[in-house]
């Protein structure tokens, strides 16, 4: 960090080798999270498209259980992301071992989050028979649209788990530095940021009136 | 971290505890709005407003970029922004889209 910021101000102009202050990893995250970023816009903003062109979408969820349920899934993905921060705090005054318990923490939080919503495609599977390619209430584009966009967030959620698990387990044996932690924890807290529109969106929008 | 840093005092842990509770509050209200349904285009309207400043508060203090230097935020989010604003270019067709169609 600090000899990204010295080759800053060495500089003639204000950038210079380092026009953002920011070390390449984290430079790279973000440009990843911006594109990742797009395909969930291009995702959502195509599934507003569809509801609004077809008349009769399906409202298929039940304040209760099915809000509540995705409630408390939204709940652990929230405070994941505390988590996550107290990790990359943690880490930032050196103390490892508190990191590796937060990044644990928040493992704990991304892998519930992903059972709780298994457990709600499995409901929506086996007992309402919703598949991607049909469902009982006749507009087949829902399965495809809620099992494409959750199950791409939620993807995003495994390989977040996994990427944090490597992580914590380099950390505890005294490997990575503080910007590692930190790009992982963009990573995550971008994970986070998809569902708090997909939320909304697929959810809140779809209760059965 | 950046030059702004010296600007801006760094975010302490009681500052994400209070970014953690507001985004729980604005989810909250979320909820609620949803178990009162209103009608559908305000009640989106609510909840899109709602979500754009939850995301601004995890992309300015979980994601630290408040605290980084001003030309990081200029190069990745005005783009992004244009970007999804063009996406919405297609969205009166929905409306029309089932009259659109060729008669059978």
């Amino acid at each position: 960090m600090s000899e990204v910021k010295a080759a800053a101000m060495d500089s003639v102009w204000d950038g210079g080798v380092s026009p953002y202050g920011v070390n390449s990893k984290k430079f790279g995250m973000w440009l990843f999270i911006i594109s990742d970023a797009l395909t969930f816009s291009a995702l959502l903003v195509t599934y507003t498209y569809l509801r609004l062109a077809t008349p009769n979408w399906p409202l298929p969820f039940h304040f209760s259980p099915s809000i509540v349920f995705s409630t408390v899934m939204t709940a652990f993905l929230l405070t994941s992301s505390l988590t996550m921060v107290m990790a990359v705090h943690s880490m930032a005054r050196g103390d490892r071992k508190k990191t590796v318990l937060w990044l644990l923490a928040t493992m704990f939080c991304g892998a519930t989050f992903c059972g709780l919503h298994l457990t709600e495609w499995r409901h929506l599977m086996v007992e309402e028979k919703v598949t991607p390619l049909s469902n009982p209430w006749g507009e087949p584009l829902f399965g495809a649209t809620f099992f494409g966009i959750t199950g791409l967030h939620m993807t995003h959620v495994a390989i977040g788990v996994i990427y944090l698990g490597i992580i914590a387990f380099a950390v505890s044996r005294g490997k990575f530095k503080h910007e590692d932690v930190e790009v992982s924890g963009l990573y995550w807290h971008f994970v986070d940021l998809v569902w708090m529109f997909v939320f909304p969106l697929v959810y809140l929008m779809s209760v059965k009136g | 971290m950046s030059d702004h840093s010296a600007e801006h005092a760094e975010p302490t842990i009681k500052t994400f505890n209070l970014v953690w509770v507001a985004l729980l509050f604005f989810t909250a209200i979320e909820v609620f709005l949803a178990y009162i349904q209103l009608e559908p285009v305000t009640m989106l309207t609510i909840l899109v407003g709602l979500s754009v400043i939850k995301a601004a508060l995890i992309i300015a203090y979980f994601m630290h970029l408040k605290f980084e230097r001003f030309s990081l935020f200029l190069t990745l989010f005005p783009m992004l922004i244009f970007c999804i604003l063009l996406l919405f270019i297609w969205m009166p067709d929905s409306h029309r889209a089932l009259t659109m169609r060729p008669p059978q």
